[in-house]
């Protein structure tokens, strides 16, 4: 039984058979050796890019069936329901089932807080929806394993509870934009209207939505993956992010948060980074950094609130990636 | 009668558009088609799903795109 599962796993999370293939393929087709430097970036581009848009697409599909039953204002509906920490945990979990898209971040926040959604709340839910979701979980298990991408869910919905609730005590209501609270509440709820053909019809648009926003990250973080996996000597990248080097959890934060990406291309990355030796908290930390905050959404988001709230934001969630990544340096040798 | 398409230009906002014409005509409306494609300015008519469509600045639908039919039955409504 263990057995089989390992097979299973093996199989269809982490697509031995297409490594297998890919590796027929660079030394039959390209003439490449796959332990050689050329042949081995090859293989892992090839692979990844062709694993990565698999389970990209099998994933977005059903995760947009199941997100289909809970459009913005049902969600809306559900956490104005709730009271004190109930509501934070209930918003960091809904956040992991909503779009992936940072560009959602405004409508929702504007729709949330014109509502009269406390700021903990938006918040919690603003911080978990584009660092963790159900994608970027199987993807992580597939790279690295099931308890690590556990691990990285935990300590993301822990992140959104608890840097809502902090922004809650600071009552910086006052800081959000005065037509935020005059906007008018929509509540077209369509969710009695939709057929289960108008579901899959919805989940195959966002298959194709998705895939198109993301490809070029994807493609990006997969080859950046496969010049330090083969190109970028191990000294270098242990001398700058090194597990023995204290630095290296604030080195990846800062290189991170100003980034704009997908999780789906900093994966990759990540993966590449960890089997050059560096920590796996650096290496979530990077990630997270990279998903969770960027220089777009910050602009977009300086529109409706003022700055000293998006300031605390940015520090409240900058400093839990920074505190993620050294307990997940001090304890990773639980997880591999 | 003004019509808005509130969307940021997806493909979704396109035939939602389309549709809305489709609608107009049949119904043998006159009326302004307008965009919205300001994400702030969508927002600030409340709904937090594209593509939406207001009929003289109320929000009819969001986050769905309507088949003409549906939209000449709002039409007649409004």
């Amino acid at each position: 039984m263990g057995d089989f599962f390992i097979w299973l796993n093996d199989q269809l999370l982490r697509m031995q058979w297409l490594s297998d293939l890919v590796t027929v393929l660079v030394r039959d087709g390209f003439g490449l050796d796959p332990a050689s430097q050329i042949g081995g970036s090859v293989h892992f581009f090839i692979y990844d890019v062709i694993k990565i848009f698999i389970l990209l697409s099998v994933l977005i599909f059903g995760i947009s069936y199941v997100q289909s039953y809970f459009p913005p204002e049902r969600t809306r509906r559900i956490l104005g329901q709730r009271q004190g920490l109930g509501a934070n945990v209930f918003a960091a979990l809904l956040g992991t089932i909503t779009p992936f898209c940072s560009c959602s971040s405004i409508p929702l926040f504007i729709g949330f807080t014109s509502a009269g959604l406390p700021l903990a709340v938006t918040f919690s839910f603003l911080i978990s929806s584009p660092l963790v979701d159900l994608a970027s979980v199987i993807l992580l298990a597939s790279i690295f394993n099931w308890s690590i991408a556990l691990a990285y869910v935990a300590i993301g919905l822990v992140l959104a509870i608890l840097g809502g609730t902090l922004i809650g005590y600071l009552k910086l209501e006052d800081q959000v934009e005065a037509f935020v609270y005059q906007s008018p509440v929509s509540d077209h709820d369509n969710d009695g209207a939709i057929s289960r053909r108008e579901r899959l019809t919805y989940a195959a648009d966002q298959v194709v939505e998705i895939v198109h926003r993301v490809w070029i990250y994807v493609l990006i973080g997969v080859g950046i993956g496969a010049t330090i996996h083969n190109w970028i000597p191990e000294t270098f990248i242990s001398a700058l992010l090194g597990q023995d080097k204290w630095w290296s959890v604030l080195v990846a934060t800062i290189a991170g948060v100003p980034m704009y990406a997908d999780i789906f291309g900093t994966l990759p990355i990540a993966e590449a980074l960890v089997q050059k030796g560096v920590g796996l908290g650096t290496a979530l930390t990077f990630m997270m950094a990279v998903t969770a905050l960027s220089l777009p959404s910050m602009i977009m988001l300086k529109r409706v609130v003022k700055l000293p709230l998006l300031v605390v934001f940015i520090g409240i969630v900058t400093v839990g990636i920074i505190l993620i990544g050294y307990i997940f340096n001090a304890t990773a040798h639980l997880f591999v | 009668m003004i019509v808005k398409i509130l969307g940021s230009g997806c493909k979704k906002c396109l035939a939602l558009e389309t549709n809305t014409k489709a609608a107009l005509q049949t119904a043998a409306i006159v009326a302004d088609i307008e965009k919205v494609t300001d994400v702030v300015d969508i927002a600030r008519y409340g709904i937090m799903s594209t593509p939406g469509l207001a009929i003289d600045d109320k929000v009819v639908s969001s986050g769905r795109v309507l088949s003409p039919a549906e939209i000449g039955a709002l039409l007649k409504i409004s």
